[in-house]
């Protein structure tokens, strides 16, 4: 059996929104090069809705896979929908990975919620709202 | 095309090493133990081979046990002194931080049981100084255990130097020679070695089948208790086929070292010069006390796991020592040892050249690990901060 699965090599191989929103209404950066994983995701979001989003990411196989999966859960979709991303979506859309491989899902995840956070101490009158 | 630049992880069994095994498996198939002709004939085909072995690193037939392999010889080395030490009420041992797992955790478990060890430094090229052995001798060593060559980066350890230290002062010496044998000169009567590991599948032989050089009079420990095979000092019915094998494999490689290495060493530094060209790279270990084969680069910016993927995506197999291919959350001991930063150590890249290598595929391996290296930097975020002056380059 391989490491990974089809999807993940897909992902890995062609990650989805590669890149960097210059004007980028919220970011956020996970992680650490001494632990060998580093994930940046860049936000756009107009009405509420996550118009674009970018990453970059340092880290393993699963690492970007895991980031390009979980921009494309959250593309388009309502911010509120975007902060109830899980690892385990993310894990779960690329059929699956390694155990000890979880913690690049985990990453996604906080990389996602660390940009929203982001964008929401931008903007305090819309986490009232919330 | 696929090409294999992991011959420091195993290597291809060699024609010789098959053939010589196949009658063992189908034909002479009897246990060596049984009187029947076949038994003998396997008998006799097991001291043949460690006939073999001897002439190959110059010592003598009954200094050679066969094993399951490089980790259970080192095991088995180490025990073996340490229980000679106790003895002697001596409870020291000295080693250092770039050995093989078989041997840092095997002192780990003295270190329980009460013993000291005393992890020489490699230093920034990857090499122990013998004024540094000098120093941390007491009167309590019973041991010293410096690996020949090492499997990461290839340094290749001054163990003449250390041999005559050893000697002189009466201090037992082993080494792990599992990425040198076959591959370097190896003369354990010249080197003063008194315990030498090897493994046979570094070097065109079985996987599973290894030996322990032991000198006349020291007393092994047996690891593995039961029948008296290997003169008592490892029981278990000897793999014959892989024996036989392990021993046509090393006279193989023993015979046309020279020549091999070499042809090897030219194509390796072909493959330094051109990865040095890749903007904040750097060779891990001494440029030239390596073994022939041994390439090891650190790119900044990158992470080892991907690198090594995508190379597998081009037709190219290596290795690395980042946290991720290692399935621990450390990047390699041996990166850290020789001064690596964390940061640096997960973007490293190991290429051990076949015997076989051409210089097209060298010429391809410097392309394709320039392409990847460059794809991946093009979004990583540590890349980006290095190119933007937020953090500063290392290499
Ligand atoms: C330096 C060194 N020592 C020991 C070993 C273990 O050898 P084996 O796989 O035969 O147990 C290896 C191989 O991985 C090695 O490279």
């Amino acid at each position: 059996m391989a490491l990974y699965s089809e999807k993940v090599m897909d992902h890995f191989r062609n990650p989805r929104n590669v890149g960097v929103i210059e004007d980028a209404d919220g970011v956020g950066e996970v992680g650490n090069a001494k632990c060998g994983d580093i994930m940046k995701m860049y936000l756009k979001i107009e009405d509420d809705k996550i118009e674009d989003v970018k990453f970059e990411t340092f880290g393993c196989g699963s690492a970007i896979a895991s980031s390009s999966m979980a921009t494309e859960l959250i593309k388009g979709k309502p911010v509120s929908e975007a902060m109830e991303l899980t690892n385990k979506a993310v894990a779960e859309a690329l059929d699956g990975l390694p155990d000890y491989k979880m913690h690049c899902s985990v990453l996604a995840e906080e990389a996602i919620k660390n940009a929203l956070d982001d964008y929401y101490s931008r903007h305090p009158e819309k986490k009232k709202e919330q | 095309m696929r090409i294999y630049a992991d011959n420091a992880a195993t290597t291809k069994m060699s024609r010789a090493a098959v053939e010589a095994m196949l009658p063992y498996l189908e034909e002479y198939y009897g246990n060596p133990s049984s009187l029947y002709s076949e038994g003998q004939k396997a008998k006799e085909a097991l001291e043949e081979a460690r006939e073999k072995i001897t002439r190959c690193i110059n010592a003598n037939a009954k200094e050679i046990i066969f094993t399951s392999g490089g980790s259970e010889a080192d095991n088995q080395a180490i025990l073996t002194a340490a229980a000679l030490g106790k003895k002697k009420g001596k409870t020291h041992i000295i080693s250092d931080t770039i050995e093989h797992h078989a041997v840092l955790h095997t002192l780990k478990k003295l270190e329980k049981e009460g013993f000291t060890v005393t992890y020489l430094p490699a230093h920034e090229n990857g090499i122990v100084r013998v004024e540094d052995l000098v120093n941390a001798i007491t009167g309590d060593t019973c041991l010293v255990t410096v690996m020949y060559a090492n499997n990461e980066i290839g340094t290749i350890q001054p163990i003449k130097e250390i041999g005559a230290v050893c000697r002189e002062k009466g201090i037992l010496f082993h080494t792990d020679a599992v990425q040198a044998v076959g591959h370097i000169p190896v003369d354990v009567e010249d080197a003063n070695i008194d315990m030498l590991s090897a493994s046979a599948h570094k070097f065109h032989g079985p996987k599973g089948v290894g030996f322990l050089y032991a000198r006349r009079g020291i007393r092994l420990e047996t690891l593995i208790e039961g029948g008296a095979q290997e003169r008592g000092h490892r029981a278990g019915t000897e793999n014959v086929p892989g024996i036989v094998a392990a021993a046509a494999a090393l006279e193989e490689a023993a015979g046309s070292l020279g020549e091999v290495s070499e042809r090897v060493q030219v194509l390796r530094d072909r493959l330094i010069e051109g990865l040095k060209k890749i903007p904040h790279s750097a060779l891990n270990g001494d440029p030239q006390k390596r073994v022939p084969s041994n390439v090891n680069f650190c790119f900044e910016g990158v992470e080892g796991e991907a690198l090594l993927l995508l190379l597998d995506d081009k037709g190219i197999m290596a290795s690395s020592g980042s946290a991720c291919t290692s399935g621990s959350l450390d990047p390699s001991h041996v990166l850290l040892a020789i001064g690596r930063v964390h940061d640096v150590a997960h973007g490293s890249l190991r290429l051990s050249l076949g015997d076989d290598a051409t210089e097209e595929e060298v010429d391809y391996i410097i392309k394709s690990v320039e392409e990847v290296v460059t794809y991946l930097r093009g979004f990583s975020p540590v890349w980006r901060d290095l190119v933007n002056g937020k953090s500063k380059f290392i290499l």
